[in-house]
């Protein structure tokens, strides 16, 4: 199995992970970025020409795309897998950067094709899925929507409905308080024609191959809305999967941190979405302060303390205005699947009184995805506790489990970085 | 009293007695101090096999499998059981006398089992490596969903008046019946202890220790293996006393997944899987079907088993405790031989005639 040594490995190459890897690289340590994507950028930055990735370029940090970490063999080290690499990387400090997933939300017909998240679809219009001309309907919850619906709309979308959990006041009194007013009106500006509507939520998606339409309820009023594809949205899920791996504790679902950014592992770092969804400038603020507080540098770090505590303030308001309603957990019906790889419907998960039941007794939560997908969802509905992760934290080949190679390979692979 | 027999622990041990002593008409009350099957029986494969080292272990593998064979009707869709026969490999030329001799002892005792040439070995499980010598197939032989297969039998019992208590934990086990952690008590006749590896924390002194196991399951690949599938030198690891060991052991689950064990380590008690024996455990999969190497890995996982000095189960009354049964010590082969040992249970219960000679299974043989 190769070996490589690094200073500190930061785990995602989205906006925290590249801000704690520039602060680090630039202290003079020897940093090494991994992503699952070929490029750096991060969801939310990919494909983009943006000032971030060029002072990552230039911090002489190291950046290995298309891998992923499956497992902690020994504190300290970590094993990453590739398409066709498997080795071993040893570090002294870690930045867990690893980001959020799309939340889900389960109502009869959310697994017909043509039914998508939001952030999924945007994805896939990034690498060259024509959207031009058709209906497509955005619904759920957060600002994420009006950037995926504007975006859709440049990308040619004729955008039939925007449909918004929140209610207006709620959405309008923190899109006022925020710092993010202008952007706010900007994209609504770009949507103005476009039906907004406000305490609206998708009840039922109809089609036979496919999505057709989309039954939407706003108040006591139902209608049927034709569309293409329906965007979902309804909020993010912290990525803590390797936090919980490496042993880091959780409160709230998210990554428990200090004012170093530490986590509860000594020499373990988190940024960004993973200690809560707070959004793009809390990552940056953060992802700078666990690259210094990782480089040793804690005065650097305390510079930036103060804008941290203003982006957690706006982090909680945007948590409180955009929760979840309770009318949503009434959406599925008991044939309603919940756990898609498997195929477990709700009626089969509601008799069991935690997640560890219904796991063993219906397999919920126990396919490809391991529970990424249906574990939110389940939180959501019975309130149980999701548990423990396992090794591979990502389905990889058997062989890549295997303890085998050589220090040549490990020569060669370190010799390219990126 | 609040039940004739108060069994503690729910996991498949614990349910096959409460079905099996419901079933005698008894009121059973099922105490566990967790969730029901999160023990072993949540952690094993499944596999329902004959085992042959000595009489005793023939003995009470042989009738819980033919037992299992026999309610294989009744049983939901949920167990996911499977008639789909055992294949022992022997990896060279020099185990094929063992086979042989194995088999003709399974005949000898009217178990169907044949053996299989270097080219029928081939045909039955393609995705072996070539030119392996032979094997030994046990047709009769099976597999099961363990949670699945516990669940159901908690509900039999259920069915028949059984009270199951779930996160209530035995601190005590009495004449008169158990104390709980709450300070409650619950009154019975008999206790039954049914409590896997944790039963030296309520009966000191019985030589029980952990001993852990991985497995790791793939993604859907119908057809990929066809038997539950086994080196020989598998029996050199589950028999031997080794702290560390892996022997290729590979099932096809009914979803298509493929299940791969197997590891055993004594004087480990961290259940965190281990890259190291997932890495051998692997490895020696890779070894004897080299395709499976491309295979997605989806989860790995462990469990301890309850391993006793000699292998087998420890069933029947304690010495000094008066009403009080141990049923406990079932290895890596409870989810088989589960249904002996219940037998043997409800038959000191009830004071019928047991279904098999208790003797070798005494807890007072150590």
């Amino acid at each position: 199995m190769i070996e490589s040594r690094w200073d500190v490995v930061v785990v995602g190459a989205g906006p925290a992970g590249l801000a704690a890897a520039c602060m680090a690289a630039e202290a003079g340590r020897r940093v090494v970025v991994l992503d699952e994507n070929p490029q750096p950028g991060g969801q939310i930055w990919r494909g983009e020409d943006h000032h971030w990735i060029r002072r990552f370029s230039a911090s002489g940090s190291t950046f290995r795309g298309a891998c992923t970490v499956v497992d902690q063999p020994e504190p300290g080290v970590l094993h990453v897998v590739g398409r066709n690499i498997s080795y071993h990387l040893r570090f002294k400090r870690l930045v867990i950067a690893t980001g959020a997933r799309e939340r889900f939300m389960p109502f009869p017909g959310w697994t017909l094709p043509g039914v998508v998240g939001a952030g999924g679809l945007q994805a896939l219009v990034k690498s060259g899925w024509p959207l031009a001309g058709k209906r497509v309907v955005v619904a759920g919850a957060g600002p994420l929507l009006l950037q995926a619906a504007a975006f859709f709309r440049s990308r040619g979308a004729r955008l039939t409905c925007l449909a918004e959990q929140t209610p207006l006041r709620r959405g309008l009194s923190f899109a006022l308080r925020s710092g993010k007013r202008l952007q706010a009106i900007a994209l609504l500006g770009r949507l103005c024609d476009v039906p907004y509507r406000w305490s609206c939520w998708p009840v039922r998606a109809s089609g036979q191959e496919r999505v057709e339409s989309v039954t939407l309820r706003q108040g006591d009023r139902m209608w049927t809305e034709p569309c293409d594809y329906l965007a979902c949205s309804f909020g993010l899920v912290p990525n803590t999967e390797l936090a919980q791996l490496v042993g880091c504790e959780l409160v709230d679902g998210a990554v428990r941190v200090d004012e170093q950014q530490e986590t509860t592992v000594s020499g373990v770092y988190c940024a960004g979405e993973p200690t809560g969804i707070g959004g793009v400038d809390l990552a940056l603020i953060q992802g700078q302060i666990a690259g210094c507080s990782a480089a040793g540098s804690l005065q650097r770090a305390s510079a930036f303390f103060e804008q941290r505590a203003r982006w957690i303030e706006f982090r909680a308001r945007l948590q409180a205005a955009f929760a979840l309603r309770q009318e949503l957990r009434q959406l599925p019906d008991p044939e309603t699947v919940v756990c898609r790889c498997e195929d477990v419907p709700l009626k089969e998960i509601r008799p069991h009184s935690c997640w560890r039941s219904a796991k063993l007794q219906t397999r919920c939560g126990m396919g490809p995805c391991q529970g990424r997908i249906c574990g939110p969802i389940v939180e959501f509905l019975f309130g149980w506790k999701v548990d423990s992760v396992r090794p591979p934290l990502t389905p990889v080949r058997l062989e890549q489990l295997v303890n085998r190679g050589s220090a040549a390979t490990a020569d060669r692979h370190d010799s390219h970085p990126g | 009293m609040t039940a004739d027999v108060i069994v503690i622990g729910a996991g498949i041990v614990g349910a096959a007695c409460a079905d099996a002593l419901t079933q005698g008409g008894l009121r059973v009350v099922v105490i566990e101090p967790s969730l029901a099957v999160s023990g072993a029986t949540g952690a094993g494969m499944g596999h329902l096999l004959i085992l042959d080292e000595n009489e005793a272990e023939f003995s009470i593998t042989r009738y819980s499998r033919d037992r299992w064979n026999q309610m294989a009707m009744e049983m939901p869709s949920s167990l996911e059981y499977e008639r789909c026969g055992t294949i022992w490999i022997a990896a060279v030329p020099e185990e094929l006398p063992l086979l042989k001799q194995r088999c003709a002892f399974l005949q000898s005792r009217q178990v169907r089992a044949e053996i299989l040439d270097s080219q029928q070995l081939a045909e039955a499980e393609p995705n072996l490596r070539p030119g392996l010598p032979g094997g030994l197939f046990i047709p009769d032989d099976a597999i099961l969903y363990p949670p699945a297969a516990a669940g159901w039998l908690l509900k039999r019992a259920e069915q028949r008046g059984a009270a199951v208590l779930t996160g209530k934990r035995v601190t005590h086990i009495q004449a008169w019946g158990v104390e709980l952690e709450d300070g409650s008590r619950l009154e019975a006749h008999h206790v039954v202890c049914a409590t896997g590896m944790w039963t030296p924390q309520l009966i000191g002194g019985l030589p029980i220790q952990p001993r852990k196991g991985h497995l790791v399951i793939t993604d859907r690949y119908p057809g990929f293996v066809r038997h539950a599938v086994m080196e020989l030198g598998y029996l050199k690891s589950a028999h031997g006393r080794e702290s560390e060991s892996v022997a290729f052991n590979v099932q096809p689950r009914k979803t298509g997944q493929v299940l791969i064990g197997s590891s055993r380590q004594f004087g480990v008690t961290d259940a965190r899987p281990e890259s190291r024996i997932i890495s051998s455990m692997v490895q020696r999969a890779i070894d004897f079907m080299p395709r499976i190497a491309q295979l997605s890995a989806l989860r790995a996982w462990t469990g301890f088993r309850a391993a006793t000095p000699d292998r087998l189960p420890m069933v029947g009354p304690v010495a000094n405790r008066p009403n009080c049964l141990l049923c406990a010590g079932h290895e890596g082969i409870g989810i088989t031989t589960c249904l002996a040992s219940a037998g043997l249970v409800s038959a000191f219960i009830l004071g019928d005639r047991p279904p098999l000679d208790p003797k070798p299974y005494a807890v007072e043989r150590f």
